[in-house]
């Protein structure tokens, strides 16, 4: 990690294509409006450039600048809720693989086939202090479908209520938990099946 | 008795809004039997706890360290 030396500086060896790039990629998942994530973006990083700040690295400077793209998108999608004009493009139902997957994990009663049972992964600190996890589950992430990725991140990363979601994307409420439930569902089994498959946690 | 696909419905709800107090007994009685879901519902906290880290709300200091790299949320 390069060290700055001097206020307002940014990690010298920050790479911004690919920042804005993710940036972008993550604002549009949420506003599902191209000219509108590119303002997000565009706002969020000048926001960033504006206060500065001092920083160790990369990954915390993105973390920062994130964290006010979130903001962003949360002000943007609570002002759409309170003063709804555009007409949005409704998403295609595309969690039915995702759903068979998932049930395919129970028998007929609905308890875990033994294959699926979920094991161990042990220490959790050790877990979020691994790097191989990380990877993971960014890779697991990006492999959520695209409706799916939209209503977890929005809870769990620009932190909306599950009503506030609901309203924006015009579900019903118990539809938003059951896409959460498989978001979360789909995470897991996709971390498991590829991180403790090199024998890292004890088989239950 | 709830069945584990039940069971790891509501373990999943219970992040995003409350049980009811029956439902809760509910799921505590069947994680205290099943270590499928007992495993699940840590599983959960974890995925929990990693996207918290991913959020990282809080700003960094002004006058953190620059060279200390270690306990980054």
């Amino acid at each position: 990690m390069t060290a700055t030396d001097s206020l307002s500086e940014t990690p010298a060896d920050m790479d911004y294509a690919r920042l804005r790039r993710d940036m972008l990629r993550f604002a549009v998942l949420q506003l599902r409006d191209q000219a509108a994530a590119e303002d997000a973006v565009q706002e969020a990083l000048a926001g960033a450039l504006a206060k500065g700040a001092t920083f160790g690295g990369r990954s915390r400077y993105k973390t920062w600048v994130f964290s006010i793209l979130r903001h962003k998108i949360a002000d943007t999608l609570r002002e759409r809720a309170r003063h709804p004009t555009q007409q949005l493009t409704p998403d295609e139902r595309d969690d039915h693989p995702l759903e068979y997957a998932l049930e395919s994990q129970f028998t007929e009663r609905g308890h875990w086939r033994r294959e699926a049972r979920p094991r161990d992964w042990g220490d959790p600190e050790e877990v979020l202090a691994s790097e191989q996890f990380w990877q993971l589950f960014e890779a697991c992430l990006d492999h959520l479908p695209e409706q799916t990725a939209r209503v977890f991140m929005m809870r769990e990363f620009v932190g909306l209520e599950t009503a506030e979601i609901c309203r924006e994307l015009e579900l019903k409420r118990n539809n938003c938990w059951v896409i959460l439930h498989r978001a979360r569902g789909r995470l897991r089994l996709c971390l498991e099946e590829n991180w403790l498959r090199d024998g890292e946690a004890s088989a239950c | 008795m709830l069945s584990c696909k039940e069971t790891t419905q509501r373990l999943s709800e219970s992040h995003d809004r409350p049980l009811g107090w029956r439902e809760r007994l509910a799921v505590r009685v069947h994680t205290l039997m099943c270590r499928g879901c007992r495993n699940y519902d840590r599983q959960l906290d974890i995925l929990d706890h990693a996207c918290h880290q991913l959020r990282g709300d809080a700003l960094p200091d002004e006058d953190d360290d620059p060279t200390d790299t270690s306990g980054e949320r």
